[in-house]
């Protein structure tokens, strides 16, 4: 993924170390190894850290994984937009507050605006209200571009100026109050017992994702094959498949081990007027909502990144605005077209994290900004333009996260959370430099 | 020695930049299956003069006309879509793209679902890159690996796999060693007789001597004067260049 979205190395001419050459096989980017394997020394080194303190170890427990996971999707749906803003050369720091005054209108359209016409609890108020916030989320987002690509304003600047002016927004909406408690229905995308596909579910998702894993290798050997490209090593493909679906399975396997609390139990008991007694129903929770609405963005977006025109254009926008202007490329127009797309993705992550809380506070997405071009550029966008994966964003957002979650669980407080994080970004950033030039 | 219609007349353009004059009312025209060599110092005004034919740039004022009629080229897509192609100084490459995401930019090979299609662009990548530069096998790293010369024989094959009926060549050869210059020079020639008409800017005078049919020379924004070639010996356009007068006996 350097640099080229479809660089396709040929794998028989490659010398080198056992490790090198397994890179070249299987065609991992070694960047990609690099970050799973800081993702599990975080994940081990809290979990032993855990069994040596307390002698518990307590991070790689389906519990905290399963929170993990849902705790990282409101970074990541927006981490996936950041790559585009980023690559692009340019930079928007008011993510975090424009997530903040989206959730906070639709807090109030669900809670104030809608139920006197629809009634509480009407079906379509969840409808309407992401329908609204995400709209709301693309217009806010094309005014930054437009400021930024039309007037010619920095990029840092207009989006500097709404990181305080939506924020300030947000607390004017409401004079400060925080608006609880969300629709029942919209509550649900931001996960939790109900908000959750249950073990069925869970395992119809991991059946059809390793079916889609398998389909694909076979249809990317079969496209080689058709073109006289060089393939891939037979051990290789089967190990690829392999491993992605030990992956899924895996992971199936941490949500279908996360059970509904007690308390939920019970009053699943009362509302059904079941007999069991709670401490013998166990109801796994599967995979929340909120982290399928990742996948199916974390997707669509690499779809969109190394698929499309709309995606080659990014990257040659990145690579030379200049060059991509005499091409024939509406260098302003992609401009506004990418800013709101962040605007609708922070919309997004406005639904799943208000929905989380089941409240629109004035906190909300507060300093998400920071980690949001954190997870990007941990995850292998260049601020120099030009260069960036979507699922390295995906994978920079789970690293921050696990980083914060572990650190919570330790007992760190916010300072020292915030001086970690801050650290690993300027080392994630170095070693990355450092990686480029080893790889050019 | 011309008849006819011009394929392409840039009539009395100007353009500035803040005070500067770059271009200043310059008149120049261009026929099928000519090679007009646009001569000057640096900053005489050739590259500017093109872009505002490219479509990179936008005249102050004046007329360009295509086959005799008026166009109006607001944007390198309504240059392109003139059928002229640009080779332009800089070559306007994406580094981090590679040969054919270069080639195909702003023009790229789609399926029927609207996809990119990588491998078609690689496959018709691979057969210009094969008749322009046997030699180029990075057909899977961004341009940003090529070499000098090969990075300009990318910009080439760019501006020759679109069927262009006008080309802009801005000083094609600078980054390429005598053979690859020598390859420049005989597709010139065959693109020549295949009917197309070429700007070249160009500064060596060998070059333009041998492959121009005619020679424009601009100093300081203004036009000095056009020249047949093969009326003229190569110190009259030199002196043309340095002193910006037009030898009397080429009138
Ligand atoms: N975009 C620009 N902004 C300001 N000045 C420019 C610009 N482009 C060209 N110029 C000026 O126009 C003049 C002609 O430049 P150019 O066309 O590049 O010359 P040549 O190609 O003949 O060497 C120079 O003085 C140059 O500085
Ligand atoms: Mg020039």
């Amino acid at each position: 993924m350097t640099t080229a979205p479809h660089s396709r190395p040929a794998s028989n001419d490659v010398k080198g170390s056992l490790f090198s050459r397994f890179a070249a096989a299987t065609e991992i980017d070694t960047r990609l190894l690099g970050m799973a394997g800081a993702l599990l020394l975080i994940w081990f080194g809290f979990h032993f850290y855990g069994v040596l303190v307390r002698g518990e170890g307590f991070f790689l427990t389906p519990r905290n994984l399963w929170n993990l996971s849902v705790q990282m999707c409101s970074i990541g749906v927006m981490a996936t937009g950041m790559v585009l803003v980023i690559v692009t050369r340019n930079i928007d720091l008011s993510v975090g507050s424009v997530l903040g005054f989206v959730g906070m209108v639709m807090g109030l359209l669900q809670v104030e605006w809608l139920p006197p016409y629809l009634g509480l609890g009407h079906p379509a108020i969840w409808i309407i209200t992401v329908a609204v916030g995400l709209s709301l989320g693309v217009l806010i987002g094309a005014l930054n571009g437009v400021l930024i690509a039309y007037l010619a304003i920095p990029s840092f600047i207009v989006t500097l100026g709404g990181l305080m002016a939506w924020r300030g927004a947000a607390f004017l909406m409401a004079s400060g109050r925080t608006i609880s408690p969300v629709d029942s229905n919209f509550a649900l995308l931001g996960g939790g017992p109900y908000g959750s596909v249950g073990s069925t579910g869970s395992w119809i998702i991991g059946a059809v994702a390793c079916a889609a894993i398998i389909y694909g290798l076979f249809a990317s050997r079969a496209n080689r094959r058709k073109h006289d490209f060089p393939q891939r090593p037979v051990w290789a493909e089967a190990f690829m498949g392999a491993f992605g679906c030990a992956l899924v399975l895996g992971s199936v396997l941490v949500v279908d081990n996360y059970f509904w609390p007690k308390g939920i139990v019970k009053k699943y008991i009362e509302d059904n007027h079941l007999t069991v007694a709670p401490e013998d129903l166990f109801i796994a929770q599967g995979f929340a909502y909120p982290v399928l609405i990742l996948v199916v963005v974390a997707m669509l977006m690499t779809v969109l990144m190394t698929r499309t025109r709309f995606g080659r254009y990014v990257f040659a926008i990145g690579g030379n605005p200049e060059a991509a202007a005499l091409s024939g490329i509406n260098v302003r127009w992609m401009t506004v077209k990418i800013y709101a797309l962040m605007g609708m993705l922070a919309a997004l992550s406005a639904v799943i994290s208000s929905a989380r809380l089941t409240s629109a506070t004035n906190a909300l997405g507060q300093t998400d900004e920071l980690y949001v071009i954190a997870a990007a550029v941990i995850g292998g966008t260049s601020l120099a333009g030009g260069v960036g994966t979507i699922y390295g964003a995906v994978l920079g957002a789970l690293v921050t996260e696990s980083l914060r979650t572990g650190m919570v669980l330790i007992g760190f407080d916010t300072a020292v959370q915030n001086i970690v994080v801050g650290l690993v970004l300027i080392v994630a950033v170095y070693l990355d430099i450092i990686y480029r030039k080893r790889t050019k | 020695m011309n008849t006819g219609t011009p394929l392409v007349e840039m009539r009395d353009i100007s353009i500035a930049f803040g005070g500067i004059k770059a271009v200043d009312h310059v008149t120049i025209d261009l026929y099928p299956g000519e090679v007009v060599g646009l001569l000057g110092h640096n900053g005489a005004g050739k590259s500017t003069l093109i872009k505002c034919l490219s479509g990179a740039y936008n005249a102050d004022s004046g007329q360009v006309l295509i086959n005799g009629n008026e166009v109006e080229i607001k944007n390198p897509r309504d240059a392109r879509s003139q059928n002229i192609e640009t080779i332009y100084q800089t070559l306007a490459l994406a580094d981090n793209l590679t040969a054919a995401g270069n080639l195909f930019l702003g023009r790229e090979l789609v399926s029927s679902r609207g996809f990119l299609d990588e491998s078609a662009m690689e496959a018709e990548t691979r057969k210009i890159m094969g008749r322009l530069n046997p030699n180029f096998r990075k057909f899977n790293v961004p341009v940003s690996a090529l070499s000098g010369g090969q990075r300009q024989s990318v910009a080439i094959a760019r501006a020759v796999y679109f069927n262009a009926k006008i080309l802009i060549m801005d000083e094609p050869t600078a980054a390429l060693g005598p053979h690859e210059t020598q390859m420049v020079s005989e597709l010139i020639q065959e693109l020549k007789t295949q009917g197309l008409g070429i700007f070249l800017i160009e500064h060596d005078i060998h070059n333009v001597m041998k492959l121009c049919d005619r020679a424009s020379v601009m100093k300081n924004g203004q036009l000095v004067g056009t020249v047949n070639v093969n009326e003229v010996t190569d110190e009259d356009i030199l002196s043309m260049i340095i002193l910006g007068k037009k030898p009397a006996k080429a009138a």
